[in-house]
């Protein structure tokens, strides 16, 4: 598969926002979760402590 | 050779164990990923019928299927804590259910934004939507019950008992589409006929499945070590840990 050019990547055949908000959302919720896990362990070896 | 089974069913062998595998398997699902997205993005043609839409599927399918994975992996482990009394069997439970919930939301989420272009509506209520969507509720459900209830022991067994009676709706969601006519597709790969897809597609979703399993797999054990953390606080052990990590 070969896009051309990067603006034919991120239109996607015309689905661009179906595609990327697909991909993007997922994206950002998945980071979130690594976030939260994150500032979680901190804030529970900090009582744990 | 016995193998004493109930070794890593302690927290503190678990503890150090569970962070070893979760950064061996964060690393396993960036790299599976990476593949899943290259093979699916630059290898997989242009769909005849959908054009380039389809290219949801490649988290699409693989959420779906963590989403009910992980809840039947959830149900398990909360009928273990239940009729073992175990204590780590609980806080596996309850570790699992956010991540279960996060796929859960993407699945819903990626097929209402492939339904749009392909069906003409982002939502619509059929069989296999509504019977997901319950799927969330339940997430949702077992975290909001264990959150009311101040005593964890007595947290997980309410959850426990919500998750296994919960577990009825996960072959409800899979077989769906056999049972209703529905405006979600039928299954595209099963155990029982060869896919109906071509095949880079096929590769692609598949290493994006084992991406996101790895990936469910190292969140549940980060938040199991957090867990872990907040109900052990105070034990020898968690004390002489947190001073030699100092």
């Amino acid at each position: 598969m070969t896009w051309g050019s990067f603006d034919n990547f991120l239109a996607m055949g015309g689905y661009g926002l179906y595609v990327w908000g697909s991909y993007g959302v997922t994206l950002v919720l998945m980071a979130a979760e690594l976030v939260l896990l994150a500032r979680r362990r901190r804030n529970a070896v900090e009582r744990a402590r | 050779m016995s193998i004493n089974w109930f070794k890593y069913s302690s927290p503190q062998t678990f503890f150090p164990l569970a962070g070893t595998l979760a950064a061996f398997f964060g690393t396993l699902a960036a790299l599976a990923c990476a593949v899943g997205l290259y093979i699916g993005f630059f290898v997989a043609p242009t769909d005849a019928q959908q054009g380039e839409s389809y290219r949801i599927i490649f988290i699409h399918v693989p959420a779906a299927w963590m989403s009910m994975f992980l809840y039947v992996v959830m149900a398990f482990w909360a009928g273990v804590g239940l009729a073992f009394n175990t204590r780590l069997s609980g806080m596996m439970a309850s570790a699992i259910a956010p991540t279960g919930a996060l796929f859960t939301f993407i699945a819903l989420w990626t097929g209402s934004l492939w339904g749009k272009p392909t069906w003409g509506t982002w939502w619509v209520w059929d069989a296999r939507l509504t019977s997901e969507l319950i799927l969330l509720f339940l997430y949702f459900g077992f975290m909001a019950l264990q959150a009311a209830i101040d005593d964890p022991r007595r947290a997980d067994k309410a959850g426990a008992l919500l998750a296994l009676v919960g577990v009825v709706n996960v072959p409800i969601i899979y077989f769906s589409v056999k049972w209703w006519n529905t405006l979600h597709q039928g299954a595209s790969v099963s155990l029982s006929k060869s896919p109906t897809m071509a095949t880079t597609m096929l590769t692609a979703m598949l290493i994006m499945t084992f991406g996101f399993w790895f990936y469910g797999i190292a969140a549940v054990l980060l938040r199991a070590r957090c867990i872990v953390l907040e109900r052990e606080r105070g034990s020898e052990w968690t004390t002489k840990y947190l001073r030699a990590a100092a």
